[in-house]
C-alpha cells in the first residue's frame, strides 16, 4: 500500500497558504490541512484522557492508571465492575451525545450561513419540551412516553418551521426568523402547560428540561449508538455539498448541486442528531452552538468542519459532565446546567471580542 | 477515423433556447423566446432593469426551469443531463456569491472542482492542474494564499472568475460580472473575458449594463425588453439609434467609437417613459 500511496506536501503547484497533506492512491485522493489533522489528533487524545479521568471520578475515586487497567480487564474485580459496568456507560454516552451535538451544530451553522445557527433555530428543543410537557401533564410519565413526547414535539416543530420558511426554497435567514417566532410561541405554550400542571409534574419536566445524562446506562448507549451509526455517515458524505452551498444557492447550483433536496436532507439529518440526544438527555444547551466555533478557531479552517466540530462536541460534553459531577459533590448536577454556564460565558466572550474587533 | 478534416460538430459546445417561457410562480417573465448562442461567440445580453436578462441567464443555465419549451445544451435538453454533467459543460458566475468566512483564494477556486469530485476522489492531479491554470489565467496566482475578504472588489471578482474557470467548461455564463467595479477594473475584466474567448476558445455569454462595453467586446449582441428579444446580431446591427430608443426608452445618438470603431451610444435627451 505504501508504494502506491504518495503523500506530497511541498510539490503541489497550488499554494493554499498553509501546510496541506495530499494523499493519492489509485482513484482515491484527499487534501487535508495539516493543522486540522493535528488538532483532531490532539483533541481525541485529550478527550480520551478526560474519559479515563471521568471513569475514575465519583464517590469512590479510582486513579487513571487503575482505570486503564480495569478497562483492559486487569486489577481488582470490584474496580473493574465499578469502572466498566457502572461508569463506562455514562462516559460513552457523553462522548456520543457530544459528537451528535457538535455535528448538528456544524450542520445548522453551515446551512444558515450564520454563526449563531444551531439546531435551536428550527425550534427543536422548545418543541421537544412542549411534547414532553404534554406527555407528562396529559398522558403519563413513563420514560417511553416522555421520549415519545420529546421526539414528536421536536420533530413536528422542526417540520413546521421548515414548511413555514419554505417559499421557493428555504433560505437560511428565513429559517432563523421563523424559528425564533415559533420558538417564542411555543415558549408561552410551555409556560401555560407548566402553570396548569401539578407540582410533581412541573418538577419532572424541569429535570428533563435541564438536560442530564444522570441515570442512563447501556440500554440507552446502544440505542444512541445505533442511531448515530445510521445518521452520521450520510452527514459526512454531504460535507462537500455543504461547503459548496456556503457560497450561495446560485453558485452551488451552478456547480451541479441540487440545493433544495440537499438542504432538506441536511435539516433532517441535523434534526435527527439533536433528536437522538434530546430523547434521552433532554436539551443540552450550547454545545451545538459552541463546538463549531471552537473547531473553527482551533483549526483555522473553513467550511462545515464536521469532524472537528464533532470531536470538540465530544470533548466539551465529557469535560462538562465531569464538572457536573464534581462541582457540588456529592450532588450531581444536570450536565445541561454546566454547558449553559460555560457555553454562555464563552458566547458572551466570543461576541464581545467580535464586536470589539468590528467597532474599534 | 478517416474524416480527420471533418469539422468536429458534435464536440462543439452549443446552447440554444427553443420557445422557452420562464418566470416565477405568479409572474411570467419571458414568453416563447427563441435564441441561439453562436458557437465560440462572446455574446452579450443587454436591456433595461427588470427586462428579464438575468432570469434568462438563469434559465439557460438550468438554475430556473422553463415553464415551457426547452433549453438545448450540446444537442440535448439541459434538464435531461445529470446536474454535475451540466456543471462540466457550462459554468455560471452568478450576480451574487458569498465567500465563506476566512476562506483563502486557493480554497475558493478549488471549490470550482466540485463537479469532478466525489467522496473518494477529492483532490486529484487534474483538480490541482485546473486550479493552478485558473489562477494563472486570471492573474491571481500571487493572491492564492490571501483571504478573499481582504481583496479589493476587482481582485475578488477575478477570483470568482477563476473559480468558474476551474470548472473547465467550454461555456461561460456571466451575470453582470462588472457591476460595482471601477472603470479600470471593468475593462481589465472584459479584456480577460476577451482573452478567454479568443485565445482559449470559451464561448461566453454575459449580461452587461454598459452598452459601450457591450459594443466593444461582444461579437454577438442580444437586446431584451419586457421579457422579449427585441434584436440580436452584431453590435453594429443592434446598436442603432432606433433600436436603443425602443429598448431603453432613451433618445440617443450613435457614432463610431474613435478607439475601437464599434458603435458608441450617446444619450441625447430625457428618458421617454
Amino acid at each position: 500500500m505504501s508504494a502506491a500511496l504518495q503523500a506530497i506536501s511541498k510539490a503541489e503547484s497550488v499554494d493554499f497558504g498553509r501546510r496541506t497533506v495530499v494523499i493519492r492512491a489509485a482513484s482515491l485522493s484527499v487534501r487535508l490541512s495539516f493543522r486540522t489533522v493535528a488538532v483532531g489528533v490532539v483533541l481525541i487524545a485529550l478527550t480520551l484522557l478526560a474519559c479515563l479521568f471521568g471513569l475514575g471520578f465519583g464517590s469512590f475515586q479510582v486513579s487513571v492508571p487503575d482505570v486503564a487497567k480495569a478497562l483492559l480487564g486487569q486489577g481488582p474485580e470490584i474496580i473493574q465492575t465499578l469502572v466498566v459496568k457502572w461508569r463506562l456507560s455514562r462516559v460513552v454516552l457523553a462522548v456520543l451525545i457530544g459528537l451528535a451535538l457538535g455535528l448538528s451544530g456544524a450542520i445548522f451553522q453551515s446551512l444558515t450561513r450564520n454563526p449563531l445557527g444551531s439546531p435551536d433555530v428550527v425550534g427543536f428543543s422548545t418543541g421537544a419540551y412542549t411534547g414532553t410537557l404534554i406527555a407528562i401533564v396529559f398522558i403519563g410519565t413513563s420514560q417511553g412516553l416522555m421520549i415519545g413526547g420529546a421526539l414528536v414535539g421536536g420533530i413536528a416543530t422542526a417540520l413546521g418551521v421548515y414548511l413555514l420558511a419554505y417559499k421557493r426554497g428555504v433560505h437560511g435567514f428565513r429559517l432563523i426568523v421563523v424559528g425564533i417566532a415559533l420558538t417564542a410561541m411555543l415558549g408561552s405554550v410551555n409556560s401555560y402547560l407548566l402553570l396548569n400542571s401539578e407540582l410533581w409534574q412541573a418538577k419532572m419536566a424541569a429535570v428533563w428540561g435541564a438536560g442530564s445524562i444522570n441515570g442512563l446506562d447501556w440500554s440507552e448507549v446502544r440505542v444512541v449508538a445505533i442511531a448515530l451509526a445510521i445518521v452520521v455517515p450520510p452527514t459526512l458524505l454531504l460535507s462537500r455539498q455543504m461547503n459548496a452551498m456556503e457560497m450561495g444557492d446560485d453558485a452551488s447550483a451552478a456547480l451541479g448541486i441540487r440545493v433544495e433536496p440537499i438542504r432538506l436532507a441536511l435539516v433532517v439529518l441535523g434534526v435527527a442528531l439533536i433528536a437522538v440526544t434530546s430523547a434521552f438527555a433532554g436539551p443540552i444547551a450550547f454545545v451545538a452552538l459552541a463546538a463549531p466555533h471552537i473547531a473553527r478557531a482551533l483549526t483555522r479552517g473553513t467550511g462545515a468542519l464536521l469532524v472537528p466540530s464533532a470531536i470538540v462536541g465530544a470533548a466539551l460534553l465529557v469535560v462538562c459532565d465531569i464538572i457536573a459531577q464534581w462541582i457540588f459533590e456529592p450532588i450531581i448536577l444536570p450536565v445541561g446546567l454546566v454547558t449553559i454556564v460555560l457555553g454562555g460565558a464563552y458566547l458572551v466572550w466570543l461576541l464581545s471580542r467580535q464586536t470589539r474587533r468590528e467597532y474599534s | 477515423m478517416t474524416l480527420l478534416d471533418a469539422p468536429e460538430v458534435d464536440t462543439r459546445p452549443t446552447l440554444e433556447a427553443r420557445r422557452i417561457s420562464f418566470g416565477y410562480q405568479d409572474r411570467p417573465i419571458g414568453v416563447d423566446l427563441d435564441l441561439v448562442i453562436p458557437d465560440q461567440s462572446f455574446t452579450v445580453i443587454v436591456g433595461p432593469n427588470a427586462c428579464g436578462k438575468s432570469t434568462l441567464l438563469r434559465a439557460l443555465s438550468r438554475l430556473l426551469k422553463p415553464t415551457s419549451g426547452e433549453v438545448v445544451l450540446d444537442g440535448r435538453d439541459i434538464s435531461s443531463y445529470p446536474s454535475k454533467e451540466v456543471a462540466r459543460r457550462l459554468g455560471l458566475l452568478p450576480q451574487t456569491s458569498l465567500a465563506p468566512d476566512g476562506i483563502t483564494v486557493a480554497d475558493l477556486v478549488a471549490r470550482g472542482r466540485f463537479p469532478y469530485q466525489s467522496a473518494l476522489r477529492q483532490w486529484s492531479k487534474a483538480d490541482e492542474k485546473a486550479v493552478s491554470a485558473a489562477l494563472s489565467a486570471t492573474g491571481t496566482t500571487s493572491l492564492s494564499t490571501r483571504l478573499v475578504d481582504e481583496l479589493s472588489g476587482g481582485q475578488r471578482q477575478r477570483v470568482w472568475v477563476a473559480m468558474v474557470l476551474a470548472q473547465e467548461t467550454p461555456l461561460l455564463l456571466l451575470d453582470e460580472p462588472t457591476t460595482f467595479l471601477d472603470i479600470a477594473h471593468q475593462i481589465g475584466l472584459l479584456e480577460l473575458f476577451k482573452e478567454l474567448n479568443r485565445e482559449r476558445g470559451h464561448t461566453i455569454v454575459a449580461v452587461l449594463h454598459d452598452l459601450n462595453h457591450a459594443a466593444r467586446y461582444a461579437s454577438h449582441l442580444i437586446a431584451m425588453r419586457h421579457g422579449e428579444i427585441v434584436a440580436s446580431g452584431t453590435p453594429a446591427e443592434v446598436l442603432t439609434e432606433e433600436i436603443v430608443e425602443r429598448v431603453f426608452d432613451l433618445p440617443c445618438r450613435v457614432i463610431e467609437d474613435p478607439v475601437s470603431g464599434a458603435p458608441l451610444v450617446l444619450p441625447d435627451g430625457q428618458p421617454t417613459h
